[in-house]
């Protein structure tokens, strides 16, 4: 057990965005809210998944909906309450730690500034090791964990207890019920046993995502090369160095779709890499060839400071790398590829990893 | 008017020059543009009375908020509970500029989802009350700030007839809606500048009316400079002083593009301490489509969008292992007793460009022969990551592969090697304006009337057609009310942008309208 103080914090919001793959919702708001909740109500504990003992009540805690809702109706702070009162209700035991389906962008500190309120301690680890943008999107689901009982509540005081026949149809309802309450909800779903969550958790993200966070802010101050300590602590390769020559967007099906195309720099002059995303970062292509694809992580992060570059943030002119992030080997497996393997987005095309791809 | 010089031009009706002048800046601000009306009127002999408008480009807001002084004690009214709670009101303020503004916030019940329905009625008497508290803690200003107001601003616009029946019509209040658009936060900070702003802002107003009475200009009409390069009336600049922060780096580069006859061109402007890099389409600088820092405080209304890097003339050259860095200090204005072709002991890149020879610097005291000693290899290295920098922010700042014409000004400009003008990669050709000292003054002078909307609008509901043709009216309507000639507003600029996951087709969309003043 350890405590997350406010530094802490800043740290682990920079990572969540670096394992948010241009997506998953700026963790800005998510960051000030965990910030303010630990002032008034002191430090979170942070447990490891060991620390859990079998038998006890987990609960993962998000925000569902549309970035740009969030940054317009910021949350009433205590949404969460009910949801958690319903979760408990149902499962006729008290919630023992909180956690978080998703360490990459604002669901990430969300989980945070819940637990600093109800003075619970949140579990170190998360249902994906980065961003995805649906709710059958997790480790927990490819074990088989239902995610109803699903509560959701908004700041009016609305909540809906969802129960349905699998994963997909929570994603499809919970969808649509979000859009009802105003574009944002926070909900608490696939709730566990311990001895659940340490075989379903992708274990230690969000400290992960601290040292991610630190790892940059000390390469800074130090004056090293912010993006070689990077790739040596994610295990992640070098797709690209370029410079962003045209962004294309749309917006279909709820989702903010586009390509971002760059042109090399210095040891990668003569060549262009393309990234096509989807909320996140989906498949980067270099000179037609695909270098690294959904589920691995491909991030976007700025050449001089190593700071990752929204999907949102992309803009010409800009020189950045692109990394390939090894994802957590349960998205490699049969189920974890249908589940966000290339062809569920879309995508005609085969999932080999990063490192067979990017290590020719 | 800058932080050390001002100028003065006077113009004739076709835009010509007639005469120029530059003057001090003084430290209450007023006194050094009385001095430089004054002067230029007597040297150009141009007949006071004669003169129809006068434009008027001032550094008042901009130093006040950095300052934290003369700022007005301040309330935000946020209408959204029970919605927002999490995070309050001035939480993202630097402590020394909440301190400034006296720290007064509210939150009341009311404001919209992203649809327009309400999340709350809007409670009058929550509103009452805090205007109750207000008035006891002394308030001279408040920002009200809702949720969606982009959206719907009804909520905030009831508030406002609130407050003004309890406070008295003697305290200003800024509405966000007609500052900014989707993020509250950045929305609210705004308005919150934006109000703690008008009383710094009536002040000078006035003292300016007052002295040009006394220079006989009492009959010409004044307008203020804006951010985005168009005139506002006085009537319009009271309301939204916090629109003048940035017309300083704006006139500087409309200035320069109109001096050698472009319209569309990227600004490079490097001075001593920083090199700046703006882009005109249209003769109009680019904004920033994300949130902009000012005096420490996101914000997200319209700023141009400019990359400032510390590669002026005075930056500071180092050798760090087999890397040569420049910048980012600076000797800054001390260049003239530190750098090395001044006897100092500080490498800078105007002695790296003085050694490399493509430089000169009218100045006794600098003396080049200082350099002879200096490394080859070093001076070649150190030229070749200026012209990288340059290069690598050009980049930043366009937009498209395109090439486009470069306009470099500024007395640090010699920096950049001559021969390096045609090797720029996506530029078309590097041009160096004569009579630069005077382009701030001359943007100022040559601009026209605007007025912008930037509001969200529901396609589904309008029709795409419907929406743009309601805000294009919108755009005109504010020129006009700036002080545009309604017959020569035309819509120059429309940008719509989709906003993701939202259902209903809900898009942003943005036009902004100019045209000639109203003399």
């Amino acid at each position: 057990m350890r405590l997350l103080d406010e530094a802490a914090i800043e740290d682990l919001a920079v990572g969540a965005t670096v394992l948010g793959t241009g997506g998953g919702g700026d963790p800005y708001l998510g960051k000030l809210m965990a910030i303010n909740a630990i002032r008034s109500k002191g430090p979170v504990q942070l447990l490891d998944p060991s620390e859990v003992p079998d038998d006890a009540l987990v609960v993962p805690v998000a925000m569902m909906g549309a970035p740009t809702v969030l940054v317009e109706k910021i949350p009433k702070g205590d949404e969460a309450f009910k949801s958690i009162d319903m979760i408990e209700a149902k499962a006729g035991k008290k919630v023992f730690a909180l956690t978080s389906a998703e360490a990459g962008g604002v669901n990430s500190t969300i989980p945070l500034a819940v637990a600093a309120q109800l003075k619970l301690p949140v579990v170190d680890g998360d249902g994906m090791g980065r961003a995805f943008p649906e709710i059958q999107m997790t480790s927990f689901h490819l074990h088989d964990i239902p995610a109803s009982p699903f509560a959701m509540s908004d700041e009016k005081g609305n909540c809906v207890l969802l129960e349905a026949i699998n994963n997909k149809w929570i994603e499809w309802i919970s969808r649509a019920v979000t859009v009802v309450m105003g574009g944002s909800a926070i909900i608490a779903l696939y709730m566990m046993t311990g001895k659940q969550y340490k075989r379903a958790a992708v274990p230690n993200t969000l400290s992960f995502a601290q040292r991610i966070g630190e790892t940059l802010r000390q390469a800074k101050k130090e004056q090293r090369d912010p993006v070689t300590s990077l790739l040596q602590l994610t295990h992640g390769f070098k797709l690209f160095k370029g410079k962003i020559v045209d962004v294309s967007r749309r917006t279909t099906g709820g989702f903010a779709r586009g390509e971002a195309t760059f042109e090399g720099i210095d040891e990668c002059r003569g060549s262009t890499l393309r990234i096509s995303f989807q909320n996140e970062n989906l498949i980067a292509m270099r000179d037609g060839e695909v270098v690294a694809s959904v589920p691995d992580l491909i991030t976007v992060v700025e050449c001089d400071t190593g700071l990752p570059i929204t999907t949102e943030g992309l803009k010409y002119g800009y020189r950045a790398f692109v990394l390939g992030i090894p994802c957590h080997p349960v998205w490699r497996t049969p189920k974890g590829l249908a589940t966000v393997g290339p062809r569920y987005f879309g995508y005609d095309l085969d999932y080999r990893p990063v490192e067979e791809l990017a290590g020719r | 008017m800058g932080s050390t010089h001002t100028d003065a031009v006077v113009l004739d009706q076709e835009r010509r020059l007639i005469k120029a002048i530059k003057t001090g800046t003084t430290p209450d601000t007023t006194t050094g543009i009385v001095i430089a009306l004054r002067r230029v009127l007597t040297e150009s002999g141009v007949e006071p009375s004669k003169v129809k408008a006068v434009m008027l480009g001032t550094t008042h807001c901009l130093n006040a908020l950095i300052e934290r002084k003369r700022l007005a004690k301040t309330a935000v009214l946020r209408i959204g509970k029970p919605a927002t709670l999490a995070i309050a009101p001035l939480t993202t303020f630097p402590s020394d500029l909440k301190a400034a503004l006296g720290g007064f916030a509210y939150i009341v019940s009311g404001g919209h989802e992203f649809d327009g329905r309400e999340i709350a009625p809007l409670s009058e008497a929550e509103i009452k009350e805090a205007a109750h508290d207000m008035k006891a803690k002394g308030v001279e200003a408040v920002a009200v700030c809702s949720v969606f107001s982009p959206v719907d601003p009804s909520h905030e616009r009831r508030a406002a007839q609130i407050l003004m029946a309890e406070l008295g019509e003697d305290v200003p209040i800024t509405l966000s809606s007609e500052l900014a658009s989707i993020g509250l936060l950045e929305r609210e900070n705004a308005a919150a500048m934006n109000a703690s702003l008008i009383k710094v802002a009536k002040t000078a107003i006035e003292a300016f009316k007052r002295a040009l009475a006394e220079l006989g200009l009492g009959r010409a009409k004044l307008f203020m400079s804006q951010n985005d390069g168009t005139l506002m009336s006085v009537e319009y600049a009271l309301r939204y002083p916090i629109l003048t922060i940035a017309c300083g780096p704006t006139n500087s580069m409309r200035g320069a593009a109109y001096l050698v006859g472009l319209s569309d061109a990227i600004v490079v402007d490097v001075g001593g301490t920083t090199a700046l890099f703006g882009a005109l389409s249209k003769g109009f600088p680019r904004e920033s489509a994300l949130a902009v820092e000012i005096g420490g405080v996101k914000t997200n209304f319209r700023m141009p969008d400019l990359v400032s890097i510390g590669c002026g003339g005075g930056a500071i050259v180092r050798v760090d292992g087999s890397r040569v860095t420049i910048g980012p200090d600076s000797v800054g204005y001390l260049l003239t007793s530190q750098g090395m072709a001044w006897g100092g002991r500080t490498l800078t890149t105007t002695d790296v460009a003085l050694a490399a020879g493509y430089a000169a610097v009218e100045d006794d005291r600098c003396d080049p022969q200082k350099l002879a000693t200096l490394d080859k290899e070093l001076v070649r290295r150190a030229v070749d990551e200026i012209v990288r920098k340059v290069q690598e922010n050009i980049d930043k700042i366009k937009t498209s592969a395109e090439p486009m014409p470069v306009v470099l000004v500024g007395g640090g400009g010699i920096i950049v090697p001559p021969y390096a003008y045609g090797q720029f990669a996506g530029v078309s050709k590097v041009v160096r304006p004569e009579h630069f000292q005077y382009a701030n003054a001359i943007g100022a002078a040559i601009a026209q009337v605007g007025g912008t909307v930037d509001r969200v609008f529901s396609l589904e509901k309008l029709g795409r057609e419907e929406a743009l043709k309601q805000a294009k009216e919108m755009a005109v309507e504010e020129a006009v009310r700036a002080g545009a000639q309604r017959s020569t507003v035309q819509i120059i600029d429309v940008d719509e942008i989709p906003l993701a996951y939202l259902p209903g087709n809900a898009t942003r969309i943005r036009v902004k309208a100019s045209g000639s003043l109203a003399l």
